[in-house]
């Protein structure tokens, strides 16, 4: 391996760090409103932008869509829905946001291309209230060539993995760009920035999975999401929103199969062992929820949290009854060989659009969902914004909706100036998905055309800090050099780690401190300082992280990133006082929702400078009645 | 479900300037080993069984064995996608087969016009809510706009 990389100084107007549905967006969008003032929109992807990001593998549904041109529904009817999954805690100008804008997007997708499930009115199908059904495998191939359009050649960089933000030198409360390195040559990138959008994604694998060996990988989220867009705004210094929050779904267990449609559009209904409908023989475990225990569709943690409840009892396991769904449509189609023949291809789709695991788990046991319910399970939780989740920067809202508290200047820039986030990065603001993803890129990547026309100025990067960066990216290759002669066996060296055994640790140290699995998803105060403890040495250990080619020094450096998540969380969790999510975690020194006290968001900062995280309160403000 | 590849199918991409599978993998896996000059999996714990490397592969050399902590042997799921739709086949374990044809994209690869609708933004748009040709897509004549609360 090169130890002297070479450089590359990419010198543009906004750069796009990550290009799933996000960063396609904002490319997209940005190089709309660029490009008659002649500027420059780079996008940056650690892979290859026709397969990346979380919707690579496909996906057979698009969750966040309105239908308001047949009257369907109405923004405000999605953020009340959106309010309550959230158990009362949302930025509600910017969930009524995605929820304007959303519809247009995916009109556009169709036009592009995409297949989308039609009703003989020609309506696009719908799966539950806000989903519609698509034939999704080549959704993100379909984006992504509009975004490279959008871009046009030479604008693109991908393989290349981008580890810490610039600051403007003069100012460091404004960004100035990015630093990174190639996963494929021995190559350090500086992107000089006017304007950066952060589009990377969620935190995957900080917390242990329930396979740990070769299944380490199948996981609900995609595993190549490490948490860039947390890391790289908390290191920059942004404040943070609701990084206590996370989410954990039922899915179908081992493979992390889709349920929303056999829940929504086939009616099936999960049952325990004993064939108890836990959600009604448990309801009145809701009570202690109110107000939003008392409403439906149940939230997401609550629907968790008396699954939960029924697994500690004894009751397990949960099956999701496919068997009695799909018999009782096959009944209601008159056993017609066409259209049953219709059903059972839509059931297996939902997995071969988007976790074909799923059908070679149900293929290798030899299941036939219409003759044998599948078990389901809960996940580790995952630190996302764009699903029932919250995580993310605290950004400005829209001009014209935002309450004063929550609007300076600029749509979704986040409280560093110049730079903006979507998707996973912005927080308070679930239920996304894949079209709210990409219509919050749209909506940053023109806020950061617009705050360039009004800052036209060009931010200057600091070189001693673009050099002690450089000197650090490559560290772990010297690590390895240095000590690998000092065992006979290359993954046993007292002096360094490779990066899965540190991952392995840093899993171990969430499940069983920070409410994992394995920790039933309970802590308290004295448990989370014994983990903060345990970090404190994780931390200093990761400095003797190794690195043998640039495969290793790239998951090196996705460590560190979901190390920056996990601590974010854990200090979140430490500071909420109260048990809002039940079902995603518990405090047990904490255990009842305080809306007296805590119907609020918490929100950080982290100060590079001296080390410290301050975290506070800041108000929630209703916007929809 | 890792994947893995079949030597007597990989011919490591010798006619293109990269191995499909290493150009594609969202996970940075597929790697080409040099001495064989065929491809592999270097790290089959972090693979997504996302079939992104299946689907490329112009040798279909490559396939998933269900990963060993959790799967049955036995069992095999091959995709055949093609520009406007794709097929899968399923063989269980028991021997018995489906198979199944999605339509993925309804317009020819590469058709995308990115602007065509609105070359150029109107004077004064920047300062706007509304996105790229929006009163073309959006489907109701104007932006919603929710009354703001009277603040306390």
């Amino acid at each position: 391996m090169a130890f002297e990389p070479e450089t590359e100084l990419v010198e543009c107007d906004v750069l796009i760090v990550g290009g799933g549905m996000a960063g396609t967006g904002a490319a997209f969008e940005a190089a709309y409103w660029a490009r008659e003032k002649g500027l420059r929109v780079v996008i940056v992807e650690k892979a290859a932008m026709e397969r990346s990001g979380a919707v690579a593998m496909g996906l057979s549904a698009i969750n966040c869509y309105m239908g308001m041109k047949w009257g369907e529904n109405q923004p405000e009817d999605f953020v009340r829905y959106v309010r309550n999954d959230l158990m009362g805690l949302s930025r509600e100008d910017l969930v009524y946001d995605i929820a304007r804008h959303v519809d247009g997007t995916v009109h556009m997708f169709e036009e592009w291309g995409l297949p989308i499930f039609k009703t003989e009115d020609g309506r696009y199908k719908r799966e539950g209230r806000w989903q519609v059904m698509i034939h999704g495998e080549s959704y993100k191939p379909i984006v992504a060539e509009a975004a490279k359009k959008a871009v046009g050649d030479g604008n693109l960089y991908e393989r290349v993995f981008v580890s810490h933000l610039l600051l403007d030198a003069d100012d460091p409360g404004r960004v100035a760009g990015a630093v990174g390195f190639s996963v494929r040559d021995p190559k350090i990138y500086v992107f000089k920035a006017r304007a950066v959008v952060c589009c990377a994604g969620g935190a995957t694998n900080v917390f242990r999975p329930r396979a740990t060996g070769e299944g380490l990988g199948r996981i609900w989220y995609a595993v190549w999401n490490t948490g860039s867009v947390y890391s790289l705004m908390i290191q920059a210094g942004a404040e943070m929103t609701q990084m206590e929050h996370r989410v954990v779904v039922a899915r179908f267990k081992d493979g992390y199969g889709p349920v929303g449609m056999w829940f929504l559009l086939f009616k099936a209904v999960s049952k325990n062992a004993y064939g108890e409908e836990i959600e009604k023989t448990r309801a009145h475990e809701l009570l202690e929820w109110a107000p939003y225990g008392n409403v439906r569709p149940i939230p997401t943690p609550l629907r968790n949290h008396l699954m939960l409840n029924d697994i500690k009892a004894g009751r397990g396991p949960h099956y999701l009854r496919t068997d009695e769904a799909l018999q009782k449509m096959f009944a209601d189609a008159q056993n017609d060989p066409r259209k049953i023949r219709e059903i059972e291809a839509d059931a297996w789709e939902d997995f071969l659009d988007m976790t074909m695991s799923q059908a070679l788990l149900w293929a290798s046991e030899n299941i036939d969902p219409a003759k044998t319910a599948s078990e389901i399970i809960l996940t580790e939780p995952y630190l996302m914004g764009s699903h029932a989740s919250a995580c993310g920067a605290w950004v400005s809202g829209p001009e014209d909706v935002a309450p004063k508290e929550y609007f300076w200047g600029y749509n979704r820039m986040t409280t560093i100036k110049g730079l903006f986030a979507a998707g996973d990065g912005v927080g308070a603001s679930a239920h996304k998905f894949s079209s709210g993803s990409f219509t919050e890129g749209r909506l940053a990547g023109k806020g950061a055309v617009a705050f360039l026309a009004d800052h036209p100025g060009r931010p200057r990067i600091d070189d001693a800090r673009v050099e002690w960066l450089k000197s650090a990216l490559y560290a772990p290759f010297g690590t390895f050099e240095t000590h690998k002669g000092l065992s006979t066996r290359e993954e046993l060296n007292p002096h360094y780690l490779f990066p899965k055994q540190a991952m392995l640790r840093l899993q171990k140290t969430m499940d069983e401190y920070c409410a994992g699995p394995g920790s039933y998803y309970m802590t308290n105060e004295p448990t989370l300082l014994r983990g903060l403890e345990l970090m404190k040495f994780y931390r200093e250990d990761l400095q003797r992280l190794a690195a043998r080619d640039l495969h290793d020094l790239l998951r090196c450096w996705e460590l560190w990133d979901r190390t920056w998540c996990a601590e974010s969380h854990m200090r979140h969790i430490l500071f909420r006082q109260e048990t809002r999510w039940p079902g995603y975690y518990y405090r047990g020194d904490y255990p009842k929702l305080d809306e007296q006290n805590w119907k609020a968001f918490v929100n950080s900062r982290y100060d590079a400078a001296t080390g410290e995280w301050h975290l506070q309160k800041k108000p929630y403000v209703a916007l929809i009645p | 479900m890792p994947t893995y590849v079949n030597p007597d199918k990989c011919d490591g991409c010798k006619a293109l300037d990269r191995p499909a599978c290493f150009y594609i993998c969202p996970s940075d896996i597929m790697v080409l080993d040099p001495a064989l000059g065929k491809a592999f999996n270097r790290e089959p714990d972090l693979c997504w069984e996302c079939y992104s490397c299946v689907k490329t592969c112009p040798q279909s050399a490559i396939d998933m064995r269900g990963y060993n902590d959790v799967v049955p042997l036995g069992a095999s799921l091959t995709p055949l996608r093609g520009t406007d739709s794709i097929i899968w086949t399923v063989r269980y374990r028991n021997g018995q087969t489906k198979r199944f044809k999605y339509a993925i994209r309804t317009t020819p690869w590469g058709s995308i016009e990115p602007y065509e609708h609105s070359p150029a933004p109107e004077p004064g748009a920047l300062k706007t809510q509304a996105l790229y040709a929006e009163s073309r897509y959006l489907g109701v004549p104007q932006l919603p706009l929710v009354a703001r609360q009277p603040q306390a």
